[in-house]
């Protein structure tokens, strides 16, 4: 049998209030020995109050190649942005 | 097609950009990556060995729980640049092959013996301070996993550094033969500490392409002059002088003249041919060696769990 672990991805939540954030990666035989591994290696100095470890495989990205048409819808809805309207500036709070 | 991809990553590298896991590059940027950032993934890991030969011959527990944590950081320091090397395409198992194979290198100040406690303290001033001055540039690496790993790594080595120069401090109030054991370590590590940043430049085969990826920022011979600059001072502070009868600051320049490294032992030891290079190697091997029934067991465990997980769904 292959005994090289599979990779899993790692993500720390600095403290409560803020999201999880992608730290990097290591190799584990399951999940739990993922978080036991996780907590050594990236949170030694109290970097974070809750990890999520992730089976690399199963992390779905889009792909930079198509970079351009896949985020282009966003690009041509000025008026999703709120500096698309003009409006008097001797009007308050807006 | 290929043109196209090219333009667009060299315009992302000269605009100091970040180059991303899944983006496309030049086969040579991948394949230096790789390389560099094994070879410093190895030293991590090699350089466990030196520091933890005094672990359990520390003269205190307060400097024996210190050496621990600093050391379980160079493990760790290891994983987070094999964790990058990962998102290039490197596999783990060969990049561990390739080192106790002695394939790929790691760098060559681990295989100097460390002969005294005082070497403790000498490793983590001098050792990881020629470390900082190499990596804090690298935190600005074009290559944006290699870049997080240096940050990181970068604000623990602070502690290293700091801990072995607050040790030499504390050798440097005790006894005579204490001192002695201080200066008698600088006199053997300055040198290779010289080495660590490489040949010089005129003969660096790598810098320049490096330099134009982005990959490296300062020349080694930049950095070199640097780490004399900021240690001397140091020296100072502590008592202790750098065996370099050249070693004077030059007014007009603004900066320290210093000798040249003997560049034929730096060479030798590369090639193999230091005090310790078979030694690190073959601990290297024998731990991963005798660490494979635990990897197949915790593999065996991890199957039979997610079977009988299955079962009871």
């Amino acid at each position: 049998m292959s005994t090289s672990w599979p990779l899993w991805e790692v993500f720390v939540r600095g403290k409560r209030g803020l999201n999880h954030v992608h730290v990097g990666s290591l190799h584990a035989p399951d999940a739990e020995m993922a978080l036991r591994n996780a907590r050594d290696v990236y949170t030694r100095r109290n970097e974070g109050v809750s990890i999520w470890v992730v089976p690399a495989a199963s992390i779905t990205a889009s792909s930079p190649d198509e970079k351009d048409p896949f985020f282009a819808p966003s690009g041509d809805k000025v008026y999703r942005h709120p500096t698309f309207y003009a409006i008097p500036e001797d009007v308050p709070h807006l | 097609m290929a043109d196209d991809l090219e333009l667009r990553f060299e315009r992302t590298v000269q605009a100091e950009a970040r180059i991303e896991p899944r983006d496309w590059m030049p086969d040579g940027y991948r394949k230096t990556l790789i390389r560099q950032i094994a070879q410093h993934a190895h030293s991590e890991i090699i350089g466990m060995q030196p520091e933890g030969n005094w672990i359990s011959r520390a003269p205190s527990l307060r400097r024996k729980a210190i050496l621990l944590a600093k050391v379980q950081d160079e493990a760790g320091h290891g994983l987070y640049l094999y964790s990058a090397t990962e998102t290039l395409g490197a596999d783990r198992e060969d990049l561990t092959t390739k080192l106790i194979e002695g394939r790929q290198k790691y760098s060559s100040i681990f295989n100097y013996p460390t002969l005294t406690f005082a070497d403790v303290g000498v490793i983590g001033w001098l050792v990881d301070g020629a470390a900082i001055c190499n990596q804090v540039p690298l935190c600005r690496t074009s290559y944006g996993p290699y870049a997080r790993a240096m940050i990181r790594i970068c604000k623990e080595e602070s502690f290293h550094q700091r801990q072995g120069y607050e040790l030499l401090m504390t050798m440097m109030r005790g006894t005579q033969q204490q001192r002695d054991m201080v200066q008698d370590s600088v006199n053997r590590w300055w040198w290779p500490a010289l080495m660590m940043f490489g040949p010089p430049d005129a003969e660096s085969t790598n810098t320049e392409q490096s330099m134009a990826w982005r990959i490296k920022r300062d020349t080694n011979d930049e950095l070199r002059q640097k780490f004399v600059n900021m240690s001397v001072p140091q020296a100072e502070a502590l008592g202790v002088t750098f065996p370099d009868p050249d070693l004077k600051w030059n007014p007009e320049r603004g900066q320290y003249d210093f000798g040249s490294p003997d560049w034929d032992e730096f060479w030798q030891v590369v090639k193999g041919g230091g005090v310790c290079n078979q030694q690190r190697i073959a601990h290297r091997r024998k731990a991963h060696e005798d660490g494979a029934w635990v990897r197949e067991a915790a593999a065996a465990h991890a199957a039979k769990q997610a079977v009988s997980k299955e079962g009871a769904a």
